[in-house]
């Protein structure tokens, strides 16, 4: 496994040649445009292939490729292009409506409908109505954060924790089991079903991490692996008895315990204790990251793993201790959804959140609170994909298309670069710090 | 298939084939740039047909850059190539070997798990009823190894044959696709006397059948055995030509260079007590070879004992030892009577060692890291910069300014990333760091690889510094004038022993020799005979 | 001449390793008489004294092998046992690998006397169902071996798969052809594959992360315009023909065999001859040469003049065509119309077996098999209410494939230079 930077491995030549040209001085960078106007700077960054246009330019990109696949998917608007050059206005005026109905459902159903604070003003609706996108929002978010964060945390060590998945499915059984087998009082019973959910996930990544550390297994090929094993655990488990739901012949297990669920608005509000748990999740692997020693310890591990060994820190202790405290995230994540949405293991509980968490990390680009705000984007894609789905028709599928799309965009800047023809800019390449090859 | 050449001499030698017309080749000017590196500065070189050309020069003095450029694999940022009288542009080596020049790289280009038989006839893979015609391969690597003296098994896994015996592949990869001029870059770094002297027996060979060798070495015996001209190159540029008669010791100071540049101010040293004790340590390297052999030394506190040596040599090796980053096959390794060997990297750093590796890139710094990081990359979870929990920014920022003056780091601020800085204040912050707690013991390996001369002198004097308030130092270093301007005394390492123990003043030709393997006892062949050598190295 | 003595660098001497007992073979014999022992006694144990028939049909009539099956379970258990004390004592070593397999084979031969004790195991039905599970993954993980044997990881084979399988389906409806399905399934898959091959090779971008990415792409992609338009309109755009039997007079009425391999469609056998074409291509051709050394030393191909990227352009392609033929099995053989994510991971199993068989088409090909052969078992056993979970014997892939890039039982290697982006210097 080698480490090695944005572009690869450079010859042995090159590289040798430069270390050995010994002695022509480096002048110390000037800062480009230090004397410039404030505004021309901005002006040269903000068409610069920085970051943050890379992310916008990705989300705006991944619109259009997914405004064109509902255009080409409707039958009927697809017919208006059979007499396009006889009546151009009727296919674009078609496609207009799809298009900006659709993506105008995506907004209502995720931030704000406008005709239900309307109807509150005018007393005909009710403050829950006005807040219910917002709350769908929160809710899909609140296990993202987490597994987005378990992918995050590991990418910054140098692992690439493909597991989420399956430390989710394991976050999800054993915090349900905590939750309806445990007999504890409320605020106890609902701490150590989190607790066992963290647990969960933890025993899943140490899994990989340890092999990692102790036999050079790639973390990748073993946590694949472990995401279907667990998978297939759940299907096993929730048929047994003691743990399917008395009365059911179908896969469902026991509900969890009211004193274990994560408390919400009730009714329609979903929206749990979960996301105010991610947002302290985002605190601690924050202050993990920059502010502790064992932070310190992966982030150098992560990036010069050669570096960090002659510094004296231990790349295997680091490698498995992070798989541990990223599966114990991604375990957390199962047990949000189970504790604050789904109160029941079904063979489908975890969704696809491990992997959803994989690419809410790359779009976070590895830090904390870009992986909640990205966490927050994708809450709002699917809470608006409902809407859009029951009453555009459009299929929810369509936001997995364009979060991939997103990401993929992401994750070649340069790609992004040719496409608007930016001017190149020290952007940070993602994923470069990270494990290549088996 | 023979190459397809546009020159006019090999065009008409391809069609007619009526006898071997050796190559001409010239550079005129060749200038390649890193960055702010120069690694050629215009460099002139020329080949005549027949003729071994030794291009001789310190390890990177810019050698194997020059020549990657003449096989196509970098391109000059300036300057020609001239091939039998034509300009040529080498896009990529398939070019240079279609225009008859063939190159055997110092690492090299094997792919370990092919036969030999494969490994030569990739690339030009010759195919019958569109499978590979393994017979003719075979044949053919047959043909010209039996035809230029050249043993080699097509049948063998090159994986699991010796590196004399992979060179041979090479050689004859090269000489099956017809190339007229053959560049061996440091072909003898990896061989063995014994195969040494059947490699200059085939150089030859190859001439008198009518091939040219450009011949890339630092060693000048080889170079006085088998050179018809020779080129020296130091420091990216081209500082004089000589024939085979000139003296050694005048071919070693045009290599070395005969000015010391470095002066650093020092008074005498007065040696304490024994510090660091090594005795009978043998280490082997990546590949399993005993890398040091049997190796004695102690340095005392308050001295500076230099390592001098061609790299390669085992010091990166014996180093690694020390700083526990290599379990030791054998020996043993003492600070003040404690025993290293069964300690962590982290233990031995804490024990008062500090450290300076010889890759500052790949060992020394984490280039996305801030310097204030940077500087506390070995001590974040002590105190004051932190506990084994959490880290106290404040501490670690409030010490990184500290450090930033003390050591004159010139950066934009302590949070700028290191890969930001230059080579010279990488290295600073590196030496920054390790100075920064009390010590018993300082090594540095290539202390100034890199790095500017104002940085060199600001490092050279910290080292002398550390010496003078009784730390006990060990400086290795490829840079002869280092060793001799920083060490009190200078041990010369060659094939993984310490082959003399003298003082800085020892005439620097003597110096020279002496890196090479040559001492007044033990010339010529000390080692010949010796009967691991013919064993493989895999 | 005078000897000339200025070679530096390493003393050649070999570190000689010490001479360990525990090799590989000795590690394995442990293996397998442990798992030996566990059918022996455990399942000696568990089975009942009645008779396991195993019928050379699909179904409970004809000619069959008969067993008690106590009798059976220990027997065979015994077998193992040997089989590990052979391999323990060191024993027939060439035969190291026939001996292991022995073990194995009589260890599931342990089990299936304990589980087919008092019913039938048609092993007609067996086989054709081992293979018909096999088949996508086989072509899945020889996708696979294109790739990484000349460098680039593709954990895509499960996007590969359903972008064919959608593929396949909806242009052989619409053109009422299963010829223009396959050839769209390969489209499909190739489409899936040129995403990567342009990221992971130009764009440098994480092999791995891509691969991810992209089977989220296509799940993505195939959900939404099943749901678009297949769902709609079932009959316009998911009822695509189903791959035509064909049987071949004489070898068919070979007993077992012949059913199996010679009564049956055209991708079963693309799947068996493409892992020979893909074997004899890459040790005997010119490409399969060039296509190992890219994936094992790049610079080394790139100082003798092979396009390095370019070669990996085509294997990546080349992966995708076969990987889409794989997905068309799933609409045009297994299921006759797509469904949303209808490879529920068959992708990663693929990918288990390119790694279980070492990167090798054959060793891919014993590898599917065994997988194939384990989930079918699964249903049996389900069928016949066997107290053995179905879901752990689905396990055994990703199990197994664990158990060999840890190294428990000799490791895996993969191509150096896999996942490694090449850059010129």
């Amino acid at each position: 496994m080698t480490t090695d930077g944005p572009v690869g491995a450079p010859g042995k030549d090159a590289d040798e040649t430069a270390a050995e040209t010994a002695p022509a001085a480096t002048p110390a960078a000037k800062e480009p445009g230090s004397d410039d106007s404030f505004m021309a700077h901005f002006l040269h960054n903000l068409w610069s292939a920085n970051t943050v246009t890379v992310t916008v330019l990705s989300i705006v990109l991944a619109t259009i490729v997914g405004a064109v696949l509902i255009v080409v998917s409707d039958p009927d608007v697809l017919h208006t292009f059979s007499y396009f050059t006889a009546r151009p206005s009727d296919a674009l005026t078609a496609s207009w409506d799809l298009i900006s109905g659709a993506y105008a459902d995506l907004f209502k159903g995720a931030i704000v409908d406008p005709a239900t604070v309307s109807a509150w003003a005018d007393g005909s609706g009710t403050w829950r109505q006005v807040f219910f996108p917002i709350s769908e929002t929160l809710t899909y978010a609140a296990p993202l954060a987490f597994t987005g964060l378990s992918v995050a945390i590991a990418f910054r060590g140098g692992l690439f924790n493909i597991g989420g998945q399956g430390q989710a499915v394991l976050g999800t059984i054993i915090a349900a089991l905590a939750g309806f087998a445990l007999p504890l009082p409320p605020v106890l019973h609902l701490i150590a079903a989190l607790l066992a959910g963290l647990i969960g996930g933890a025993v899943w990544g140490f899994i990989p991490g340890i092999l990692k550390a102790r036999t050079g297994a790639h973390e990748v090929i073993v946590s694949i692996m472990l995401n279907y094993t667990a998978t297939l655990f759940l299907g096993w488990l929730i048929l047994q008895k003691g743990v399917q739901q008395p009365g059911r012949s179908d896969a469902i297990s026991k509900t969890v315990d009211g004193s274990a669920q994560l408390p919400s608005f009730g009714g329609e509000l979903r929206a749990n204790l979960g996301i105010v748990l991610a947002v302290l999740a985002t605190i601690g692997v924050a202050w993990l990251l920059n502010r502790s020693a064992f932070g310190f310890e992966l982030r150098a591990v992560g990036a010069n793993s050669h570096a960090a060994r002659t510094a004296g820190i231990s790349v295997a202790k680091t490698y498995t201790l992070l798989m541990v405290v990223a599966g114990g995230l991604a375990g957390l994540g199962g047990a949000t959804q189970v504790l604050g949405t789904a109160y029941a293991l079904t063979p489908q509980v975890a969704g696809n959140i491990g992997f959803d968490g994989l690419l809410v990390a790359l779009l976070g680009r590895n830090r904390p609170w870009g992986t909640l705000g990205a966490a927050l984007l994708f809450g709002a894609l699917r809470a608006g994909g409902n809407r859009m789905q029951s009453y555009t028709g459009i299929s929810l599928e369509l936001v997995t298309v364009l979060q991939a799309l997103i990401v993929i965009f992401i994750a070649a800047p340069a790609l992004v670069k040719a496409i608007f023809r930016l001017r190149a800019a020290r952007s940070a390449r993602l994923g470069a710090s990270i494990a290549k090859g088996w | 298939m023979h190459p397809v050449s546009t020159g006019a001499a090999r065009r008409l030698r391809s069609v007619l084939r009526l006898q071997e017309i050796p190559l001409r080749l010239e550079l005129r000017g060749i200038t390649k740039r890193f960055g702010d590196l120069v690694a050629n500065d215009h460099i002139d070189l020329t080949v005549e047909p027949g003729e071994v050309h030794a291009l001789l020069g310190e390890n990177g003095a810019g050698k194997s850059t020059l020549m990657n450029q003449l096989y196509g694999l970098l391109q000059p940022d300036e300057g020609e190539i001239v091939v039998d009288g034509e300009a040529r542009t080498f896009r990529s080596p398939r070019d240079a070997i279609a225009a008859g020049i063939g190159m055997v790289h110092q690492h090299f280009m094997l792919v370990p798990v092919f036969t030999v038989a494969e490994n030569i006839a990739l690339g030009a893979e010759k195919t019958k009823a569109g499978f590979l015609d393994r017979r003719r391969a075979r044949r053919e690597v047959l043909e010209v190894s039996e035809r230029y003296g050249l043993p080699v098994d097509p049948d063998a896994l090159v994986e699991n044959l010796p590196v004399g015996a992979q060179q041979r592949v090479e050689i004859v990869k090269a000489l099956t696709r017809d190339v007229d001029l053959l560049i061996l870059d440091e072909p003898t770094a990896v061989l063995t006397p014994q195969e040494t002297e059947e490699l200059l027996a085939v150089m030859r060979g190859l001439c008198d059948a009518g091939k040219s060798i450009v011949f890339i070495t630092h060693k000048l015996k080889e170079v006085k055995a088998i050179a018809d001209r020779i080129t020296v190159i130091r420091r990216g540029r081209t500082v004089g030509t000589a024939s085979p008669g000139t003296a050694e010791d005048e071919l070693a100071a045009l290599m070395v260079g005969r000015a010391v540049t470095l002066e650093v101010d020092k008074t005498p040293a007065e040696p304490g007590r024994e510090v660091l004790t090594i005795s009978g340590l043998a280490v082997a390297d990546d590949r399993g070879v005993r890398a040091v052999d049997d190796v004695d030394l102690v340095v005392r506190a308050g001295e500076v004992l230099g390592i001098a040596g061609v790299q390669g040599n085992g010091q990166t090796e014996l180093v690694e030892a020390v700083m526990g980053l290599r379990t030791p096959l054998a020996g043993s390794i003492t600070v003040d009577n404690e025993d290293l060997i069964r300690m962590s990297t982290k233990q031995i750093l804490r024990s008062g060692i500090g450290y300076v590796p010889e890759d500052r890139s790949l060992d020394g710094v984490v280039k996305e890291f801030s310097v204030a990081e940077n500087l506390v990359l070995d001590q974040y979870d002590r105190p004051p910069y932190g506990n084994a929990f959490r880290l106290d920014p404040a501490a670690v920022d409030k010490s990184a300014r500290e450090r930033v003056e003390q050591f004159d780091i010139r950066t934009s601020s302590p949070d700028s990333a290191v890969g930001t800085l230059s080579g010279g204040n990488q290295q600073k912050v590196v030496v920054a760091r390790e100075m920064s707690r009390p010590l018993r013991l300082f090594i540095a390996s290539q202390p100034t690889r890199g790095v500017d001369v104002g940085s060199i002198e600001f490092i050279h004097g910290r080292i002398v510094h550390e010496r003078d308030v009784g730390t006990a130092v060990l400086v290795v270093s490829s840079e002869l004038d280092e060793v001799v301007a920083l060490a009190d005394r200078i041990a010369v390492m060659y094939r993984g022993k310490i082959l003399a123990i003298v003082p800085p003043d020892t005439p620097r030709e003597e110096l020279g020799l002496l890196m090479a393997g040559i001492t007044d006892s033990t010339r010529p062949a000390s080692d010949a005979g010796d009967p691991a050598a013919e064993k493989g190295t895999e | 001449m005078t000897p000339v003595s200025t070679a530096t660098v390493e003393n050649p001497a070999e570190v000689t390793p010490t001479g360990r007992f525990w090799n590989r073979q000795r590690r394995l014999g442990v293996g397998v008489l442990v798992i030996g022992l566990l059918a022996t006694i455990l399942f000696g144990a568990l089975a009942p004294s009645k008779t396991a028939r195993f019928t050379l049909s699909e179904d409970a009539q004809g000619a069959a092998f008969s067993i008690n099956g106590k009798l059976g379970a220990i027997l065979f258990g015994v077998l193992a046992i040997a089989a590990g004390a052979v391999l323990l004592a060191g024993l027939l070593s060439r035969y190291s690998t026939a001996v292991l397999s022995a073990g194995i084979l009589t260890f599931v031969l342990s089990f299936l006397c304990w589980q087919v004790a008092g019913n039938f195991l048609p092993l007609v039905d067996t086989a054709s169902g081992t293979l018909e599970l096999a088949v996508p993954l086989i072509f899945g993980a020889l996708a696979g071996v294109l790739g990484e044997r000349s460098g680039v990881i593709n954990v895509a084979i499960e996007g590969q798969f359903l972008m064919g399988a959608f593929g396949a389906a909806l242009v052989g409806t619409m053109a009422g052809s299963v010829w223009a399905g396959l050839f769209s399934a390969a489209v499909g898959g190739v489409l899936i594959a040129g995403i990567l091959a342009v990221l992971a090779i130009r764009y440098l971008v994480d092999q791995t992360v891509v691969g991810i990415v992209l089977n989220l792409l296509a799940l993505g992609v195939t959900g939404f315009l099943y749901e678009r338009l297949m769902q709609a309109d079932a009959q316009s755009y998911n009822q695509p023909p189903k791959m035509p039997e064909w049987k071949i007079p004489g070898l068919a009425d070979i007993p077992v065999v012949g059913p199996v391999l010679f009564d049956t469609n055209l991708l079963v056998w693309l799947a068996l001859i493409l892992v020979f074409v893909v074997h004899f291509g890459l040790t005997r051709t010119r490409w399969g040469l060039r296509t190992r050394a890219v994936g094992e030393h790049p610079t080394a191909a790139d100082t003798v003049g092979i396009r390095v990227r370019g070669l990996r352009y085509l294997n990546v392609l080349l992966g995708g065509v076969v990987a889409g033929f794989g997905g068309a099995y799933f609409t045009l053989v297994a299921t006759g119309s797509f469904n949303k994510n209808m490879t529920a991971g068959a992708g990663f199993i693929a990918l288990a077996a390119l790694i279980f068989g070492r990167w090798t088409p054959f060793g891919a090909l014993g590898a599917a098999l065994f997988f194939g052969f384990a989930q079918k078992l699964a249903t049996y056993l389900s069928a016949v209410g066997s107290p053995v979970p179905n879901q752990f014997l689905n396990m055994l892939p990703y199990l197994a494939t664990i158990v060999a890039v840890a190294g428990l039982v000799g490791r895996v290697r993969a191509p150096a230079a896999d996942g490694q982006p090449y850059v010129k210097s």
